[in-house]
């Protein structure tokens, strides 16, 4: 969490500037106002597609107005006052955005915070500036401006955050979304890992050991018969040994397990058929669940520059700052690149969402592509790393 | 010819050693873990070192790691690596770790016994010896300076060349005459700007361009 710095209320610089808010708020009652206005208006008239023309202007001002009003509550109060708006997709059409908005819970609070800004908020800031400019009450200004500021700040926080039961209420909300999806996700990957054995290893362990039922027998009669099938034997003993390094590679690859995450994303680099630089920058290693969420959603992201991006040059950063793992891969293909499109990146997406990772993708047409990731986690430090038990 | 061993696993130890005796080696230690490994391979009377990848306590990459240190101490001493998977860094930090006298194997390859005794030998003997699966790795990768001058044909007499196999093996493999793979080898040193050489060390040169280590 950012922290916000409260004004000073002792000292007369402090006081100027609550005073400088509440003069801001009065100017901006005018906007705040005609925004208001123009919303209703354009609500009731969404049913023709004029409404429309009316809301893509207006509740983008509503919401620049209520920015700047959470802004100065954070300063005035001195805690930090977030927006907790739901965000549009990058590439909404119009239409979409105004969808977005009339969902949203938070938008509905802006259009009540205004209707209260323009009245009861105007009257107390007002009430500051009053007390500030008529001299003779400059007694009461002094001892006055930071209780009533404050009680505009709480009036605004109010209508303008949501409260501690709201935010639990959508943080069980997200969890249960999260866990579903995990939940599912590894019950996926149990079938997918039960089938690969079931059609790879133990099936070639099968043919082995008919092979070498077979020689047994011909050992006698036909050694020469036998000498063959052996060999056969060793072939397939040398397939089920290949399918099952594929299957340890799928559940916990083993140079994640010697080398940690900058050298298993070293590895992977130089197993991709581009040049990829590597530059990571991290002073331990994350958890173990975190690592190999972030190791394997790497490995799909480079597969798919591989496979997609027809680029020359990819890139992977990884840095740890202010508590947050991020990773960046990048390369300079065709771009266009759609996320949601394959069930790759959306099995990375469940994953990374178990521990509130995001994974974000900028891909403008012609390139370049940047896919960045992100989980919230602490390092430990490299020496104290737990050892791994046998493998 | 007196080697050390390293295999945790007490069952392929044995195996290993009874293959490896077979072949006119002689297993100078047999050990099970690295604290083992260090004190074996401080001994000056081993000639060369078979080690596993993953070796007790920590069970990460010790024998590569002992592999590295060992041949820091001792320049040039033959050290194969077996592994139940292969990584293309891995046999580039090997490679990197001096001039020749590398082998990198996944332990399949064991099953082989002859061709895996000949790699020991060949190894111990100053040569390089990759896995195939590393080769087709790097094989894979189609854009890299200086390779890209290379044919297709070029490329792959390359890649045997970096499994260890020698001129007539590798004439065999792609059943055309030794003549021909001499012929195709000048080309790669010519096109890789190769130094003359003794023959031995511009092929490991090759081997290492082609690794770009």
């Amino acid at each position: 969490m950012s922290t916000v710095t409260a004004v000073a209320p002792t000292e007369i610089a402090g006081r100027l500037r609550l005073t400088l808010y509440a003069g801001a708020e009065v100017l901006l009652t005018v906007p705040t106002l005609v925004a208001l206005v123009v919303t209703i208006v354009g609500g009731v008239l969404s049913i023709t597609w004029i409404g429309l023309l009316f809301l893509v202007w207006s509740v983008p001002m509503l919401h620049w107005l209520a920015d700047r009003h959470r802004a100065m509550a954070a300063h005035t109060l001195g805690v930090p006052v977030p927006d907790d708006r739901v965000p549009v997709p990058p590439g909404t059409h119009l239409i979409g955005r105004v969808f977005v908005w009339a969902r949203d819970p938070m938008t509905w609070r802006e259009l009540g915070w205004a209707i209260v800004a323009a009245t009861v908020g105007l009257a107390i800031s007002l009430l500051t500036v009053v007390l500030f400019l008529a001299v003779v009450t400059g007694a009461l200004w002094w001892f006055g401006v930071e209780p009533i500021m404050r009680a505009r700040a709480r009036i605004d926080c109010f209508f303008l955050t949501y409260g501690r039961a709201e935010r639990l209420e959508q943080r069980v909300a997200d969890l249960t979304e999260s866990r579903a999806d995990v939940v599912d996700h590894s019950a996926a990957e149990l079938r997918r890992l039960e089938r690969d054995l079931h059609d790879g290893a133990q099936a070639r362990l099968v043919a082995l050991s008919m092979s070498l039922g077979m020689a047994d027998e011909a050992f006698d009669a036909d050694p020469e018969r036998a000498r063959k099938l052996v060999s056969e034997a060793r072939a397939t003993s040398s397939a089920a040994l290949g399918d099952l390094r594929g299957v340890v590679r799928g559940i916990h690859p083993p140079v994640l397990a010697d080398r940690g995450l900058s050298g298993a994303v070293q590895a992977l680099a130089l197993d991709l058929p581009l040049p990829v630089e590597v530059e990571a920058r991290l002073s331990g290693r994350p958890p173990a669940p975190v690592e190999s969420a972030l190791y394997f959603a790497i490995a799909e992201c480079l597969a798919n520059v591989g496979k997609h991006s027809g680029a020359e040059h990819a890139w992977v950063r990884l840095c740890h700052r202010d508590g947050v793992l991020r990773a960046i891969v990048g390369d300079d293909g065709r771009g266009g690149a759609d996320p949601t499109a394959g069930t790759g990146m959306l099995g990375v997406m469940r994953r990374l969402a178990a521990f509130d990772g995001t994974l974000s993708v900028s891909s403008p047409v012609g390139g370049p592509t940047i896919v960045t990731l992100e989980v919230r986690c602490a390092l430990s430090s490299p020496k104290t790393t737990p050892s791994s038990g046998p493998a | 010819m007196r080697l050390v061993l390293a295999e945790d696993n007490t069952l392929l130890r044995a195996g290993l050693t009874q293959l490896l005796e077979g072949h006119g080696f002689t297993i100078l230690h047999a050990v099970a873990d690295s604290a083992h490994l260090d004190e074996a391979l401080a001994d000056p009377a081993a000639e060369a070192a078979v080690l596993d990848v993953r070796l007790p306590p920590d069970f990460t990459d010790e024998g590569l790691r002992a592999a590295i240190t060992v041949r820091t101490a001792r320049p040039g001493f033959p050290v194969m690596v077996l592994s139940q998977y292969v990584e293309a860094l891995y046999a580039r930090e090997l490679l990197a770790s001096g001039t020749g006298a590398v082998g990198y194997l996944l332990k399949d390859r064991v099953a082989d016994v002859a061709e895996f005794a000949e790699g020991v030998r060949r190894v111990a003997a100053g040569g390089t010896v990759l896995d195939p699966e590393v080769v087709a790795t790097v094989l894979s990768r189609q854009r890299v300076e200086p390779l890209d001058r290379l044919t297709a044909r070029e490329r792959e007499v390359l890649g045997l060349m970096a499994e260890g196999r020698s001129n007539a093996a590798i004439a065999h493999a792609l059943t055309v005459t030794e003549k021909a793979v001499a012929k195709h080898i000048n080309a790669i040193f010519t096109k890789l700007d190769l130094p003359v050489d003794e023959d031995d060390h511009r092929r490991v040169r090759a081997v290492l361009a082609y690794l770009r280590v």
